[in-house]
């Protein structure tokens, strides 16, 4: 009797081995018998992936660093910002890390666009509403507490090793802040303009595009911003399953204790999320500048 | 000269709760709102009310906050949906519309003003007043023709490309006004439109909606709690309490005949001088008693302008004519001082 209140009455050893082992049966079987066409599903992505790195990487490093300035002052309107922008990626540059910032950045943007792509659909299904809302807000807290490595495994175990696989953690991890706060804005979206909207007759499609994302744009800017942010804090964990970038040497690093390298590559993605964390949040300052603007 | 109602509200009911249908019948056989609230918690936003626009007037409803008279006006565009009753707008039955047309109903026969503006903020002056045009689908070159005269009538030109948040509220509201005439609806629903704003500038705003009315004869239904604003820009007054009509009649009767101490109350402190006019006091009796030759006012003319011609005529008392040049009455200085004062 005593010994039941002491130990607790687990599974035995051989159910627990027997439970474990038909969930990964079952998983290794549907990864051998879809495993081929997810792969075949993801190949256009692939391709565009590994065509964006080459094109950054083949672009002379000039043409870059005036695209990205001048993406930066479009963006931030700031000389502080612009400069600052340039002399990073020189420095990067000149510390011979180019290379592996143009894949790190080839991915980022990547999973950026892809953020985007499918975050902001869901978050407006969510918003538009509560029952969805009520599946889905789990599904994000899960994904944004898991530890990557977990999701890793099956991950890697469907897709292998390479660029896909990382991608996808990549987007795992980075796309419930977009999802968020696209729900987020739309909800915050004033009754009494949704009122007026209404009393003009506006359909469901007109009210959506003229006036609930349009007012949501600061707070979804907001989420693209947090998404940059969270992608950059995947490369490391991505390099670990095949992908290429500033990850990589930090890898290296950690491995052999070289901790120049480590500091290196580390700041160089430090100075990447800065520069896109000014330039997307000064950017979504500016977009709703007019508001409340002189107004007593 | 019968007019058909533009818009005709008949035993219109709101309960709000989780099951208003159910306490409806209660509600018509005389439960009360208090006791609504208390045994069933449901709350009870408009009581039986029943009310005939007539087209080409400025229809006032008044109330104190929390008399129903916001949402009595948002049932005439369906905004809030009805517990028990019916509405017709130009004979046809709003409450049996289905999606589509009551977003034509909404597009092409009314519009709306606000308390609180509800414009929208990305957008500029010019494309706030324009909203109601591009709702309907009006291409862009016609709204912006069309919303420059608009602009241009209530006093905002040179500020089109400006954002609403850089106006004052009295501009602000002028968007709303020019937004709302934009769409040429015959019919032009105004919430509570003046009374955010300090009260020069509301007087300036009456004054602009009293002249362009002058012109354009829409149907206007005005939602106010204040009672002078209601006396001057009002056609025909229905006064609320508890959601219920209380009372519903023009300026005169209201002022002349109050129903109950609830509007005794409410008028108590307006210049009566300033509201009565000559037609609602005029007798019979007292033309029999006039002088031949006795100066002549015309019906609408107020009290106030009429006292000193009486005090100077023979016999302090003058004849009235109406509205055809017709000899209608006429008013001794002893009953238009009763009237000022009962």
């Amino acid at each position: 009797m005593w010994e039941f209140l002491t130990e607790f009455p687990s599974l035995g050893r051989r159910d627990l081995a027997d439970f474990k082992n038909t969930i990964d049966g079952a998983f290794r079987s549907f990864s051998r018998a879809y495993g081929e066409s997810l792969e075949i599903f993801f190949s256009p992505l692939l391709k565009f992936l590994v065509w964006f790195e080459k094109l950054l990487q083949a672009t002379p490093w000039p043409l870059i660093i005036a695209i990205i300035a001048g993406l930066a002052w479009l963006g931030a309107r700031s000389w502080k910002i612009t400069v600052g922008t340039i002399a990073a990626f020189l420095l990067i540059g000149f510390l011979g890390m180019w290379e592996d910032t143009m894949a790190t950045l080839a991915i980022i943007s990547v999973a950026t666009l892809m953020c985007i792509l499918i975050g902001i659909p869901i978050g407006i299904l969510m918003a538009r509403s509560d029952r969805t809302q009520a599946v889905i807000t789990p599904i994000l807290d899960v994904m944004q507490t898991i530890p990557s490595f977990v999701y890793l495994i099956p991950v890697v175990m469907l897709l292998g090793i390479g660029k896909v696989p990382g991608l996808l953690a990549v987007l795992i991890y980075a796309i419930p802040p977009i999802v968020r706060l696209t729900n987020l804005g739309i909800r915050l979206v004033d009754k009494d303009v949704l009122e007026a909207a209404d009393a003009f007759g506006a359909s469901p499609r007109q009210k959506l595009w003229g006036v609930q994302v349009p007012l949501a744009l600061p707070n979804i800017f907001a989420g693209v911003n947090q998404t940059i942010m969270m992608a950059l804090s995947m490369v490391v964990i991505a390099s670990m399953i095949g992908v290429k970038g500033l990850g990589v040497p930090v890898l290296r690093a950690i491995s052999n204790q070289y901790l120049a390298l480590g500091l290196m590559n580390g700041l160089a993605i430090v100075a990447l999320a800065i520069i896109f964390d000014r330039i997307s949040q000064s950017y979504g300052q500016r977009l709703q500048a007019h508001r409340g603007q002189g107004h007593e | 000269m019968t007019t058909e109602p533009k818009i005709k509200i008949e035993n219109l009911y709101k309960i709000f709760g989780a099951n208003p249908k159910k306490h409806l019948p209660k509600v018509q056989h005389g439960m009360s709102k208090d006791e609504l609230l208390e045994q069933h918690n449901h709350v009870l936003g408009v009581h039986n009310v029943s009310l005939d626009i007539m087209p080409r007037q400025i229809q006032v409803v008044m109330g104190l906050s929390g008399s129903g008279k916001s949402t009595l006006i948002r049932h005439i565009n369906r905004l809030i949906e009805p517990t028990g009753g019916e509405i017709f707008i130009d004979g046809e039955d709003v409450l049996a519309m289905n999606d589509d047309q009551l977003r034509d109903l909404r597009r092409h026969k009314m519009s709306m003003v606000f308390q609180k503006f509800g414009l929208l903020p990305h957008r500029t002056v010019r494309e706030n007043v324009a909203y109601g045009l591009e709702v309907q689908g009006v291409d862009e070159a016609e709204r912006n023709k069309r919303s420059a005269h608009w602009i241009d009538r209530v006093g905002l030109s040179g500020y089109e490309d400006r954002y609403p948040g850089q106006l004052s509220g009295g501009m602000q509201q002028r968007v709303g006004l020019a937004r709302g005439l934009a769409t040429d609806a015959d019919i032009l629903l105004m919430d509570e439109a003046f009374s955010a704003l300090d009260p020069l500038i509301r007087y300036d705003m009456q004054s602009i909606l009293l002249e362009l009315q002058e012109e354009l004869h829409k149907t206007i239904v005005f939602i106010t709690h204040d009672l002078d604003e209601a006396l001057r820009l009002g056609d025909k007054i229905a006064i609320l309490r508890d959601g219920a009509m209380v009372q519903e009649g023009d300026a005169q009767q209201i002022v002349l005949n109050p129903a109950d101490d609830y509007i005794r109350d409410f008028i108590k402190d307006i210049n009566r001088g300033r509201v009565i006019q000559l037609r609602a006091i005029a007798s019979a009796d007292a033309l029999a008693a006039a002088p031949a030759d006795a100066p002549q006012l015309a019906g609408n003319t107020v009290l106030e302008d009429a006292l000193s011609t009486m005090a100077e005529a023979e016999g302090q008392t003058i004849k009235v004519t109406g509205p055809d040049g017709s000899i209608a009455g006429a008013v001794s200085l002893t009953s238009a001082i009763q009237a000022l004062h009962s």
